[in-house]
């Protein structure tokens, strides 16, 4: 009938209107500061660079190959590669960036810097709070304060990070193979063991 | 029985005869003027919050729940907030226009709001001859207001929405008019007083006789608050003000207290012509039955008032906002000759007094039916049920 779909209407918002206060369940939104919904793996907010050990200096994963640098669409991170090196993982000498500089005010979020790393060494933060009344300091995050470590990324993306440390564990174990094959065989120099893709 | 009736008089009374005679007239005036200044705006800022609220679960969200208990006191932060705010007046603006815009948007609701009785013996102006005409007429200056405000923000979003509301506001004047002419008719006067004491008698022992039991009535209120709707840009009318088209319409370009003033205006125009649609068919400040007569007159206005209130924010959480072609169609092709018939309802209805009372029904169901079956059909030419290719 004619203003029949209106009188259909009318009852579906008056059964959503009764509903909230008689169907808790139906209340999808939270009281934000307070209640917070439980982040989900994939979620990701701004790149973070992952440290092994205690030490964010000695363990930063990043060799300042400015792989990253070179890709990310907006241009938003800066690296200073060292003039020295320190040994990565596999006890191998790699340079480390002497500054590792990411503007949060850029940064879209896109995730490549973290596709393109070859080592592991970026990932994606979940923190979204980010505000603050210098624009200009307050959103430029420094190394060491882009450094977490790994525990912190264990924690965030537990599939991923599970992946990456299996992977690491095998590639630190074939290379201590490879170290104790060269000292048994000591005249044949050993070969330097790629790192897995 | 007549203490809680008559309380606000009896009061008003009181403190007039504290002043000398010469000065009492005025006294009861100002007071008069304070009580609607005070009462409709604070019922205007408990209506946004609950309006908020119920939106808000309509839409399975609480709502405002912040500010004070529940969230009831939101619309003192935004009060602040709005009173806060920077004033911008736009470079190209006519200032003066501008700045007298929102003054005459809020004004003519309030005088409007002065002739409806609220309640036995409370009226502020009692106009015996024109009540019902000065109401309509203070009513239309709004119009003006809006397109003062549209055009002196030298916006195009602006003007757009005043050229909206122009067209908006004069097409539902016509079926509103209308609409209310069948009661002048049946009752012989302008006066909202004499309107109401018309609906004051009993039917049946029991049943007041409101407009609105009767067929003219029924259809009458039905068509009233749709153009009411309109007439106060409500939801689904709102197309001057349609946020996801033109901004904010006509208001586009004010800000801080003069962006609340036009809130005020739309809101104290809502309750005015709520006010007129309860005093002309809902029977005013009168009790439905006869055993209800204890419960203060005020409150039964006020009640009703409150009821239509939410059935409004209820139809504004359901109707999506028409299209300007649809909004012109439907003025000028359903509610314009709807209340034309109504007119002749009402007249057929008057003249067949003596028939029973089943009886005289019968040609208001045929002369409303069959339009009705009609639109229906073309309703159903033009638009033929849809077939969904992909979705089922
Ligand atoms: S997430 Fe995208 S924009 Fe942000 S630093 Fe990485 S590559 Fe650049
Ligand atoms: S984060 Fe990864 S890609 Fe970027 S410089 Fe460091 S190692 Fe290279």
């Amino acid at each position: 009938m004619l203003g029949g779909g209106i009188l259909h209407g009318l009852a579906v918002t008056a059964k959503n209107f009764v509903g909230s206060f008689t169907d808790p369940e139906r209340l999808v939104t939270l009281g934000y500061p307070e209640e917070r919904a439980p982040a989900k793996e994939n979620a990701r907010q701004f790149p973070f660079l992952v440290f092994d050990g205690a030490d964010p200096q000695a363990g930063l994963r990043c060799v300042a190959c400015q792989i990253c640098e070179k890709e990310c669409p907006p241009q938003c991170i800066l690296i200073v590669k060292s003039k020295t090196k320190k040994p990565d993982h596999l006890g191998k000498p790699q340079f480390f960036p002497a500054t590792f500089d990411i503007d949060l005010s850029v940064c879209m979020s896109c995730q490549i810097c973290v596709e393109v790393c070859p080592f592991d060494a970026i990932k994606m933060d979940q923190e979204f709070e980010l505000a603050t009344n210098d624009r200009f300091e307050g959103l430029l995050r420094h190394r060491d304060q882009l450094a977490r470590p790994n525990a912190h990324f264990q924690k965030l993306h537990p599939t991923d990070a599970a992946a990456i440390d299996a992977r690491r564990a095998e590639e630190l174990a074939k290379a201590a193979a490879a170290a104790t094959a060269a000292a048994a065989a000591p005249r044949k120099p050993a070969p330097e063991s790629p790192p897995a893709a | 029985m007549d203490a809680p009736d008559q309380i606000f008089v009896l009061l008003k009374h009181a403190v007039v005869s504290w002043f000398p005679t010469p000065v009492q007239p005025w006294i009861s005036a100002v007071l008069s003027i304070g009580a609607i200044l005070a009462v409709y705006p604070m019922i205007f800022a408990l209506t946004t919050v609950i309006e908020r609220k119920a939106l808000g679960r309509i839409q399975n969200r609480p709502g405002p729940n912040r500010v004070g208990p529940a969230g009831f006191l939101q619309f003192a932060a935004d009060g602040i907030k709005s009173l806060t705010k920077e004033d911008i007046v736009p470079r190209a603006a006519d200032s003066v226009v501008h700045f007298l815009a929102p003054l005459v948007v809020v004004v003519p609701p309030l005088l409007a709001l002065a002739v409806l009785p609220v309640g036995r013996n409370m009226v502020a102006l009692d106009l015996p001859e024109t009540g019902l005409l000065f109401f309509l007429m203070v009513g239309t200056a709004v119009e003006l207001g809006v397109f003062m405000a549209g055009w002196s923000s030298h916006n195009k979003y602006s003007l757009l929405g005043a050229m909206r509301a122009i067209a908006q506001l004069l097409s539902y004047e016509l079926p509103l008019l209308l609409s209310t002419v069948s009661v002048v008719m049946l009752t012989g006067s302008l006066s909202l007083n004499a309107i109401i004491g018309h609906q004051s008698e009993v039917h049946a022992g029991v049943l007041l006789g409101w407009n609105v039991f009767t067929p003219w009535g029924a259809a009458g209120a039905v068509l009233f608050f749709i153009a009411a709707l309109a007439e106060a840009n409500r939801s689904p009318f709102d197309l001057p003000e349609a946020e996801s088209e033109i901004v904010a319409g006509y208001f586009t370009e004010y800000s801080g207290f003069k962006f609340a003033l036009f809130f005020l205006g739309e809101y104290l125009g809502l309750f005015a012509v709520s006010g007129l649609g309860i005093t002309l068919f809902l029977g005013g400040w009168l009790p439905p039955l006869t055993v209800l007569s204890w419960v203060p007159s005020w409150l039964w206005f006020f009640g009703k008032l409150a009821v239509l209130m939410g059935i409004f924010i209820w139809l504004r959480g359901t109707l999506p906002r028409l299209r300007m072609d649809q909004l012109m169609r439907f003025a000028w092709q359903f509610l314009l000759p709807m209340s034309l018939i109504n007119l002749l309802v009402a007249a057929l209805w008057q003249y067949s007094t003596p028939w029973p009372h089943l009886l005289r029904w019968l040609p208001a169901a045929i002369l409303f039916g069959i339009p009705y079956l009609l639109y229906h059909r073309a309703f159903l030419r033009q638009h033929p049920p849809r077939t969904y290719r992909y979705a089922s």
